[in-house]
């Protein structure tokens, strides 16, 4: 759509400008000579708006014939064409007036002296329409500039939100009403556990909490974490979870973004333990090569339980928080076989800056 | 099992406690102990041990937890006598609707406290005896809304059989029951073939008869059978008649996937 058509007050303020326009083609017609400033001006005024209107065109003519990937003789065999034609015709319609005024008493004789300045009159159209020309071409590279400024802020909207969607995610209410229960159980039959679990939940949630506001963590830091987590699901899950960890030395001072790996693993234990009815096994793997961070959470499921749909959310949630932190640098791989779910995260490996 | 004690006179209920959790039993099996009236006859750590512990023990009342590995208790519900007094007991909220819709005496959050449990055990010991609706209403509650079936849950005797819809064959109607054919075996289910043939979904099986339902992918081909109606071959050689409807509906699918 035409960027001037669309709003009253943008086309009123391009006419506006045509005014001084129309002025300057007086003044020049004028000063050539053989006509009053009132004739002048009783051809040229209605004439200026005619054109006005007319350059509109070039909006269409300069979105055709893009700045950058145009040809330099292309855009001005393009635009000097147009310039012409449209300017000798827009002439010719003027002539047909002055003749028309012509032939009323007080304008006798006029179609002769406009014919006298039909040559300025064509030029200076060349001249406007050209003048038209830039004028797009800016509006054009401001628009595009708008639209770019637009697509990086809903970028970093959609980064922002994919972030705080995790941070919510991070303490599923289920698992808090959960573990609550196995505590409300505990205080009678082991008062001791139940305590212990207290304390594992409110470490677990200090932590959770502590950790959204970090932009990256040590590896380590989020491996005690998820500890927490694995502990509390431990009592709840009794002896159907079991946990394998292999995790090198050098890994766990590599920096991730904070809770990445905490949704992964209580996917495995929600949607692969929970859904055995004789238990499985979750396994954390993290690995440094060659620059990159590999990490691997695997856990034994059942394929035939209905897929779950949170189930694809988290997953989804850490694969947006992958891409508006590392962009492509960053990669995530699910696979699912008979028994074994495993997702693959490969990051670049930046190790934590040693404190002064 | 409600029987009257001979000295007090006060009727006893016999009581199931179903959850995965051994944690969450240990809760309900204490607060049920302050009441004498009511005698747990089992704890099951699953939904199969659940439909085996209702069919030897016959519980007036049941407290069934929803989430559980395989069978949920929608799948446990589908399976049983329908004159158990069911309550509910998860950390889920969003399962409350449909635990009313099939009729569950009551929905406990967990962790469960003492005064809203009292309330539910006083509601339930109320509507022992109760029925609940048929089976067809509890497999459309309990079916997220837009959703087909992924798999159909059966039970001969005591033991219960997950069919995933992809190894369904045919469905044919038998009486009040359906047979649900799937490699070579046949599974009998109370149900209507009416509500079997909604909650599957009708790009893969199509009803070509008042009786029968198949599984698209199964037919091998269709033969003319007599004046107006075709028999369908399945890969296995089965033979199903094939109404006239049934016909046009095949022609229609067969076209869509074209």
């Amino acid at each position: 759509m035409h960027p001037l058509l669309t709003r009253r007050s943008y086309l009123g303020a391009y006419l506006g400008v045509w005014i001084p326009l129309g002025g300057l083609l007086v003044f020049l017609i004028k000063v050539s000579g053989g006509i009053g400033v009132f004739e002048a001006t009783v051809v040229l005024a209605p004439m200026a708006v005619l054109f006005a209107a007319a350059c509109l065109s070039a909006w269409y003519t300069c979105r055709a014939t893009p700045l950058r990937s145009s040809g330099v003789t292309r855009l001005f065999v393009t635009h000097l064409l147009a310039a012409f034609v449209l300017s000798f015709v827009w002439a010719q319609i003027g002539r047909l007036y002055a003749r028309a005024l012509s032939t009323s008493t007080s304008f006798q004789g006029l179609e002769a002296r406009y014919d006298a300045h039909s040559a300025i009159i064509v030029i200076s159209g060349v001249f406007l329409y050209l003048v038209n020309v830039g004028f797009f071409y800016v509006l054009i590279a401001v628009e595009a500039s708008r639209a770019a400024e637009a697509r990086v802020l809903e970028t970093s909207v959609f980064a922002r939100d994919a972030e705080l969607k995790a941070l919510k995610a991070q303490v599923n209410p289920h698992f808090l009403f959960n573990s609550l229960n196995s505590i409300s159980a505990l205080t009678s039959s082991d008062p001791a556990k139940a305590r212990e679990m207290c304390i594992l939940l409110a470490e677990f949630l200090r932590m959770t909490l502590g950790l959204g506001e970090k932009s990256s963590i040590p590896l380590s830091e989020e491996l005690s974490l998820l500890h927490r987590f694995l502990a509390i699901e431990k009592v709840r899950f009794g002896s159907r979870l079991q946990m394998t960890e292999e995790i090198t030395e050098e890994c766990k001072s590599m920096l991730i973004p904070p809770l990445l790996l905490q949704p992964l693993i209580e996917n495995a234990v929600a949607h692969g333990i929970a859904n055995l009815p004789d238990g499985g096994s979750v396994r954390l793997a993290a690995d440094c090569q060659g620059g990159r961070l590999s990490i691997v959470v695997e856990n034994t499921f059942d394929a035939e339980s209905t897929p779950n749909h949170r189930n694809g959310m988290g997953l989804q949630n850490v694969r947006q928080r992958l891409e508006a932190r590392y962009q492509k640098l960053a990669s995530m791989r699910v696979t699912a076989n008979a028994a074994l779910f495993q997702v693959n995260l490969s990051l670049p490996a930046e190790p934590q800056e040693v404190q002064p | 099992m409600s029987v009257l004690t001979e000295k007090t006179g006060e009727k006893r209920f016999g009581a199931l406690i179903v959850d995965d959790e051994e944690l969450a039993r240990q809760v309900l099996r204490e607060l049920v102990q302050t009441h004498p009236e009511i005698q747990v006859l089992a704890e099951c750590a699953n939904g199969f041990e659940a439909v085996k512990a209702i069919s030897e023990h016959k519980p007036d009342l049941m407290f069934l937890d929803v989430q559980m590995p395989k069978l949920s208790g929608f799948d446990v519900l589908e399976l049983i006598e329908d004159n158990v007094a069911v309550i509910f007991v998860t950390a889920y909220d969003q399962y409350a609707m449909k635990a009313f819709e099939v009729h569950a005496v009551d929905y406990l959050l967990k962790p469960i406290g003492r005064d809203r449990f009292e309330e539910a055990l006083e509601r339930a010991k109320k509507r022992v005896g109760e029925r609940r609706p048929p089976v067809e209403q509890i497999v459309a509650a309990a079916r997220p809304p837009q959703q087909y079936l992924e798999r159909l849950v059966v039970r001969d005797g005591t033991k219960v059989t997950l069919i995933p819809v992809a190894k369904l064959d045919y469905v044919e109607a038998q009486d009040d029951y359906v047979s649900l054919a799937t490699q070579g075996v046949k599974h009998l289910k109370q149900q209507t073939i009416a509500s079997i043939e909604s909650a599957l979904n009708p790009n893969r099986f199509v009803r070509i008869h008042r009786s029968y339902i198949v599984n698209f992918e199964r037919v091998a081909r269709i033969e003319p059978y007599g004046k107006d109606s075709r028999l369908a071959i399945l890969g296995d050689g089965t033979r199903l008649p094939v109404s006239r409807t049934g016909y046009a509906r095949l022609k229609s699918l067969l076209a869509d996937r074209a």
